[in-house]
């Protein structure tokens, strides 16, 4: 059984009178410890793919299982639920509160678990190890240069020790030096075991995945998957 | 998610922008101070006026006075009006059991210039005479301080005896002697209408309990008094006087002398007749129980018809209608404070609800976030929610705080209203209609936020 199975997802906005496909008809199976990419152009319904599958908003037509939960039709409870145990997002805007520390950040996720504040003090130190930021754990993110804050951002959505990590443009911000240690970080959570999805418009981001799904007028276009033998690589880089 | 943490966060948000919280609070500050301040001069007042009933006598006191205007179906009998006289008083006496203590009075007020109290040059500015019974020192609730009350033997012989309250002594005597003593004139002869009477004795002071100490404090301070002390002493025991003459003020300028004395040697009008037909001021009675108010009435109303052969030149006056007067003052001022501190709460709601409404929109993406790793709508809605609750408690536990220094200021401003008194009570609702306040003003934002879409939200700038 996969982690994750999305069996033919239509999502349709209506604006304006206007019917816009985002989702049209999207199958795909993940498996447990895969690193993936999404790579699309801007407007082709990768976002909306990763909000569905994130848990942040619902398909208008198909089904999805995650991890034995069928959430296509689940209550905003559960949704949250959900997101809150078995999915962490990494944002390209990093998305930390500026009010709050660090440590304090990293702990947001496990106060709506409902875990002791001694239990959350030791598990968001663990994870700010796993990112190398235990020595700023008192600062504030305002302090912090955008690669800290987007490795506090990974330690939050590593402390609940989630099914699948979803990071969205996350190198978006940084510069490519900066960048490229943030999607090295990636690929050691994936060498640990870690199911991570990274989500792109950059191709050459996307190449440190082994597997890649290009999404086209909400579509998937192409998939280079190293487990299908025989596939050829058939990037179209426009 | 535990609810210290976001109590907790509530502090946090008001701290981070403690101008714009503490703005937002003195709305709530307000109508929770004026709450509490408006109910406890409401409470002062309804003190005073119901001293002021019990001073008169309570409700048990019910009083018959003639009456001039007869009902349209007697008018062609006005001739025969009499007015309430001895022979009402007997009749009652031994045919009403409702009733007790039937005193006859006859008033005589100095303001109608037939009455002037002199001594030694000196009068009284309003004075009111009374010839009664010695019965009449019960039903009115006068107690003596020196001397004694007339006897029913002096009120046999008309002797010229009588029994003054303290403001006809201050006139007369003034209140203090050259040592600082209070005089006592006990003995004393004083003037009235020319004519010589002996005090035989004085009321106590009545005051308010307010007055009381206040002048009790005033005393202890001028047991070291030099003369330059005496000036403010004497305009102190002034305007002590003048609070004091609304309620008491009558009852300490009374001067009370037996009945016959009054009409053999006062009454212009005295007439040789039958001493039972002696018209009188009014009557003067005790009922044994209230509840029984209109039972008694009417058994006195029997009584009277028949003595007066069917006349209703009388008329009663009970307490009652200004114990109605009282209840009815009260319950308009408490209304109307009400009313408008409910105003100054009902803005400072608004505040909040104006300010979590723009500190939401300042927060969406907050919220977004916290949504995204799994806060629930509840979540959101507990915290914006708590964080409105706290802010209105907080500025209701300052509003409380703030309020006796408020009812001080505004008391030593208006020295001449009646004193305010603050009641747990006020303090207790004043606080839980901050709390209201707060939790319905948290209710429209929390519930705006917590139906934010995650999504958009998180794209917000």
């Amino acid at each position: 059984m996969h982690l994750l199975e999305l069996r033919d997802i239509h999502k349709t906005y209506h604006l304006g009178g206007e019917t816009i496909r985002a989702l049209d008809g999207v199958s795909l199976d993940i498996d447990s410890g895969e690193f993936i990419s999404i790579i699309g152009p801007s407007g082709s319904g990768k976002s909306t793919l990763m909000h569905i599958i994130g848990c942040l908003d619902s398909p208008t037509t198909g089904t999805i299982n995650l991890d034995g939960v069928m959430i296509h039709d689940a209550s905003a409870r559960q949704l949250a639920s959900i997101r809150n145990k078995k999915i962490g997002f990494v944002f390209q805007f990093f998305n930390l509160l500026p009010k709050l520390t660090v440590r304090q950040n990293v702990e947001l996720p496990m106060i709506y678990t409902g875990l002791s504040s001694k239990e959350r003090k030791q598990r968001a130190m663990c994870a700010l190890e796993e990112v190398n930021m235990e020595d700023r754990s008192k600062h504030r993110p305002s302090q912090l240069s955008g690669g800290q804050q987007q490795r506090t951002a990974i330690a939050r959505a590593l402390v609940n020790n989630p099914k699948i990590i979803f990071a969205d443009e996350p190198t978006g911000n940084l510069d490519s030096n900066t960048g490229e240690k943030i999607l090295q970080m990636f690929d050691k959570l994936h060498t640990e075991g870690k199911t991570v999805m990274l989500v792109t418009h950059d191709p050459e981001i996307a190449a440190v995945t082994p597997r890649r799904i290009e999404i086209r007028d909400g579509k998937i276009a192409n998939e280079i998957d190293p487990k299908l033998s025989g596939q050829a690589p058939r990037f179209n880089i426009g | 998610m535990n609810l210290l943490i976001i109590i907790l966060n509530g502090f946090k948000e008001i701290k981070a922008h403690w101008f714009r919280s503490a703005l937002t609070m003195f709305g709530v500050i307000c109508g929770v101070s004026s709450l509490i301040t408006m109910s406890a001069f409401v409470k002062g007042k309804e003190n005073l006026l119901r001293e002021s009933l019990a001073e008169s006598g309570g409700l048990e006191r019910i009083t018959v006075e003639s009456e001039d205007d007869l009902p349209d179906y007697q008018k062609h009998l006005e001739d025969e009006i009499r007015g309430v006289t001895l022979k009402d008083v007997y009749a009652l006496k031994n045919n009403a059991p409702l009733v007790y203590n039937i005193t006859p009075i006859v008033k005589k007020m100095s303001f109608r210039s037939d009455l002037r109290v002199t001594r030694k040059g000196k009068s009284t500015r309003f004075t009111m005479l009374q010839g009664t019974w010695p019965d009449a020192l019960e039903i009115m609730e006068h107690q003596i301080d020196k001397g004694r009350m007339f006897s029913e033997i002096e009120d046999h012989l008309a002797k010229n005896v009588c029994v003054i309250g303290t403001e006809v002594r201050n006139s007369l005597f003034g209140e203090y002697d050259d040592q600082g003593q209070t005089i006592n004139p006990v003995n004393e002869t004083i003037f009235i209408n020319y004519k010589p009477f002996k005090v035989v004795g004085m009321f106590k002071e009545y005051m308010t309990e307010e007055d009381r100490k206040k002048k009790e404090e005033a005393k202890k301070n001028n047991t070291t008094i030099n003369q330059a002390d005496r000036w403010s002493r004497f305009r102190f025991s002034d305007s002590n006087s003048q609070r004091t003459m609304r309620v008491y003020g009558s009852k300490n300028s009374s001067i009370l002398m037996p009945l016959n004395t009054l009409v053999s040697k006062l009454d212009s009008s005295f007439e040789s007749g039958s001493k039972m037909d002696r018209s009188l001021s009014e009557l003067t009675m005790k009922i044994y129980d209230v509840s029984l108010l209109e039972k008694s009435l009417q058994q006195v109303r029997n009584v009277l018809l028949r003595t007066h052969n069917g006349l209703e030149d009388f008329e009663f006056e009970t307490q009652e209608a200004f114990s109605d007067d009282i209840n009815e003052a009260i319950y308009n001022e408490r209304t109307s404070g009400m009313f408008i501190a409910g105003i100054c709460l009902l803005v400072g709601g608004i505040g909040i609800v104006n300010i979590m409404l723009s500190s939401i929109s300042e927060r969406i993406r907050e919220i977004g976030i916290r949504k995204s790793i799994g806060a629930t709508n509840l979540d959101v809605f507990t915290q914006i929610l708590t964080e409105s609750i706290v802010l209105a408690i907080s500025g209701g536990i300052l509003g409380l705080i703030i309020s006796p220094f408020l009812i001080a200021t505004l008391a030593d401003y208006a020295p001449d209203t009646t004193p305010p008194i603050l009641t747990v009570n006020s303090m207790i609702i004043g606080f839980t209609f901050s709390a209201i306040t707060g939790s319905l003003a948290g209710l429209i934002p929390a519930f705006k936020a917590s139906k934010l879409d995650p999504i958009e939200a998180l794209r917000y700038d």
